[in-house]
């Protein structure tokens, strides 16, 4: 069997549409220096970097070989884990796996992303099959609404239960100074925002956001003598199965469905709702907010409205579900999945701020590719 | 650590362009012929590394194009982008975690697909590097004049290398450029980026491979011998051409010393049998041998010239023929682990190393050799 792990540190940047004040590797390096501060390490104490972003969107071949300053990584072990979305989440089981294998003590897992570079729905179309899907296939929004408009009609879910989610989440980014978009928005602004595909509009959809964060992964060896509380990993899973769009069932995601039962298992969870403390949900729109709880266990299929109408997700709630303010306040891409993670781990670590609520146990996930997910839980006790 | 072993391997044959072959169709076909090998069942694998690279793909997200062929539905899947050995590492990792017993890495190459200039030119700078019009080629052109001026290394020296690797070749049937060469052949060929000639230089290539890692407990029960992991390394340099001294190697050293310390080796050149390492250019065999520790800085070339890194060598370099010989990006360093995998088992056939016990395979990223990873194999 291999070590336990626990994340030890947390470093982000002040996430923003544009940072035209740094390139990609000094992005990069702000979240590094960041979480090396946290933990008071230096790069020498550094065992080995895992990194992840998307290709296309900063145009660079060999992120992992270009980033070796930023990163630290500079005559140290470094390698590349990407899967779209996902990447964040990835990247963060990936370092689970170096330091758990017994090779590595002390990894540090980096998702970045300088969207303000790119084209980027230009760069997510061509992950469609050139044959078979790309002729139809118009990027992340009118997929995602090929989704709501499924999950509208079988459960009689309205807009207006959506935008109850958007709600929470812009007015909890209000306690993260780390967030992108920060200001409070009513039912009614979401509801009149400009539709963008129906039925997602402006206000129901995550930003581009230019931001990196890093997240320093410990053995059981070590962890203890970096934090008081770290955050043990006590379950990762993943399901990456669907390859083309037109095989997907849009009435369910069946990846996250299978990604957190397996993950439940692990971790020892028999009543997600009871026994999960908060929750940071790969969310890139409103609607995400209700299907996906329902896909993580936490209601019945059209019992997720009801729920966040009578406010138990909100921050005050019995679960509450993005305290960071989520992936509708905040989305660097490659680095977003890696966020959840790392907001995750502040919870348990007690060091989220005035967004801090209290919580044993954390689920963070991951979205991308093909309707793929990644499960990472958290606990204040190790596995 | 604990012990982990190759169980299984499966390769493609590696050709110029593979026309009638999607992404997937090479995947599946290197998958299934690792899962024959191994005499196993996709049900008993239980996760999945693939290797993509958006770039070579010329697509976002490129792990999409190839997770059903590779039987990852359902599967705990995850992606390196990067060469084959990184991939393999990562595989590796999973299994010594303790989470996995199985892990199946495959990694796919459709170079014929894209614009080898364009492509290797974007892993440079964009701002200081891309526009002077470097490329993998180009790059290799500075690092071989830079390597051969500070060791007093020719032309013909590295020459010798692309004659050994082109002729083992003809024992390999999955190999692309099988030939005879002479002294002369290789240095009257075409100019790419001085000093690098046609002949020095690795094809363009397509093809696959794949890989099995099993666990103690599974590898024990292998329908074939298994290929014992005994050490790994890995290490990466600076990035900027301009901060390295390019006829230097540390992060080989490093990634070298690291794999040769957990597998006990004291003296690799007296040790070890068998290498596969990463040759995208014959100079490059030359810097790698020194770099991973079987000879003084430029005293590979003697050891060509002696023949001691032929097949019937006391270090034979290559027995497959190498990267120069087929040059799959991503996919060759799998190659170079499979192909070891095959040594150490006997099963080579007409490219075996009489008595290879001990073997060492090597795989890069990155350009001039930035970063490294070394494995040690043993019976």
């Amino acid at each position: 069997m291999g070590q336990r792990v626990g994340i030890v540190g947390v470093g982000q940047t002040h996430h923003r549409s544009r940072r035209k004040d740094v390139n990609g590797i000094e992005l990069i390096n702000e979240a590094v220096q960041r979480a090396l501060e946290e933990t008071g390490l230096t790069r020498d104490d550094i065992d080995a970097v895992v990194i992840g972003n998307m290709d296309h969107f900063e145009g660079i071949n060999y992120v992992d070989m270009w980033s070796v300053e930023g990163a630290g990584a500079i005559m140290k072990p470094i390698m590349k884990v990407t899967t779209g979305g996902t990447t964040g989440s990835s990247v963060a089981i990936s370092a689970y796996h170096h330091v758990a294998s017994g090779l590595f003590d002390v990894v540090l897992a980096i998702g970045w992303e300088k969207n303000s570079e790119s084209d980027t729905t230009g760069g997510i179309i061509t992950c469609s099959d050139p044959i078979w899907d790309r002729d139809y296939y118009a990027g992340a929004i009118p997929s995602l609404a090929v989704e709501a408009s499924a999950y509208m009609k079988a459960y009689g879910v309205t807009e207006k239960d959506a935008a109850r989610v958007s709600v929470r989440d812009r007015k909890n980014a209000l306690r993260n100074p780390f967030a992108h978009l920060r200001r409070e928005v009513t039912v009614e602004e979401v509801l009149s925002s400009p539709m963008l595909s129906y039925p997602i509009k402006l206000l129901d959809i995550c930003p581009r956001t230019d931001g990196a964060a890093a997240v320093v992964f410990a053995s059981e060896s070590v962890a203890p003598k970096l934090t008081r509380q770290p955050a043990w990993v006590n379950a990762t899973s993943v399901s990456h199965s669907y390859t083309y769009f037109g095989d997907i069932d849009y009435t369910s995601i069946s990846s996250l469905e299978i990604a957190s039962k397996d993950a439940y298992q692990q971790a020892g969870i028999t009543d997600p709702f009871r026994q999960i403390d908060v929750i940071e949900l790969y969310q890139p729109y409103s609607f995400a907010g209700l299907k996906w709880i329902e896909a993580l266990g936490l209601c019945e299929p059209g019992e997720a409205p009801q729920l966040v109408w009578d406010g138990v997700t909100d921050l005050e709630g019995e679960l509450p579900i993005n305290p960071s303010g989520g992936v509708l306040s905040t989305n660097c891409i490659g680095a977003t999945a890696l966020l959840r993670v790392g907001e995750a781990a502040l919870q348990i670590m007690g060091k989220a701020g005035e967004r801090q609520v209290d919580a044993k146990v954390a689920v963070a996930t991951g979205f991308g590719g093909c309707y793929w997910s990644d499960v990472m839980i958290l606990g204040k006790e190790p596995r | 650590m604990e012990r982990v072993a190759i169980i299984g391997v499966g390769q493609t044959k590696y050709e110029r362009q593979k026309t009638e072959d999607s992404f997937a169709d090479l995947v599946y076909e290197a998958t299934t012929k690792a899962m024959a090998d191994a005499e196993i069942t996709i049900e008993e694998i239980d996760n999945v590394v693939t290797i993509s690279n958006d770039f070579w793909d010329g697509r976002t997200i490129s792990s999409m194009a190839v997770m059903d062929a590779a039987g990852a539905a359902n599967k705990n899947a995850s992606t390196v982008e990067g060469d084959g050995t990184f991939g393999a590492l990562y595989g590796l990792m999973r299994i010594l975690s303790g989470s996995y017993r199985t892990t199946l890495v495959v990694a796919h190459s459709k170079s014929s697909m894209g614009s080898l200039p364009i492509i290797t030119n974007s892993m440079f700078d964009p701002i200081y590097y891309r526009s002077v019009g470097l490329d993998g080629i180009s790059s290799a052109g500075l690092q071989a004049r830079r390597y051969m001026d500070k060791y007093l290394v020719t032309e013909e020296d590295c020459a010798l290398v692309s004659i050994k690797n082109h002729h083992n070749a003809k024992a390999n049937p999955y190999a692309q450029l099988a030939t005879e060469l002479t002294v002369e052949d290789v240095m009257s060929s075409r100019a790419l980026a001085e000093p690098i000639k046609l002949w020095d230089a690795s094809p363009i290539s397509d093809g696959a491979a794949a890989i099995i890692l099993a666990c103690e407990n599974r590898a024990k029960k292998s329908a074939k011998k298994p290929a014992w992991v005994k050490g790994v390394g890995y290490c990466a340099d600076a990035y900027y051409l301009g901060d390295r001294d390019l006829a230097e190697m540390d992060a080989l050293s490093t990634a070298a010393k690291k794999a040769y310390s957990m597998a006990g080796i004291t003296e690799p050149f007296k040790e070890i049998d068998v290498v596969e390492l990463y040759d995208a250019f014959s100079y490059q065999e030359l810097m790698w041998m020194e770099g991973l520790g079987f000879c003084d800085r430029g005293k590979a070339a003697k050891l060509v010239q002696e023949g001691v890194t032929q097949r019937q060598g006391s270090l034979a370099v290559n027995p497959s023929g190498g990267v120069l010989s087929a040059h799959p990006v991503l996919t060759a360093g799998l190659a170079r682990l499979a192909e070891t995998a095959l040594q150490l088992r006997g099963e080579a056939e007409e490219r075996q190393v009489e008595g290879a016990k001990t073997a060492l395979a090597h795989g890069m990223n990155g350009s001039c050799g930035q970063g490294h990873c070394v494995w040690v194999l043993s019976q």
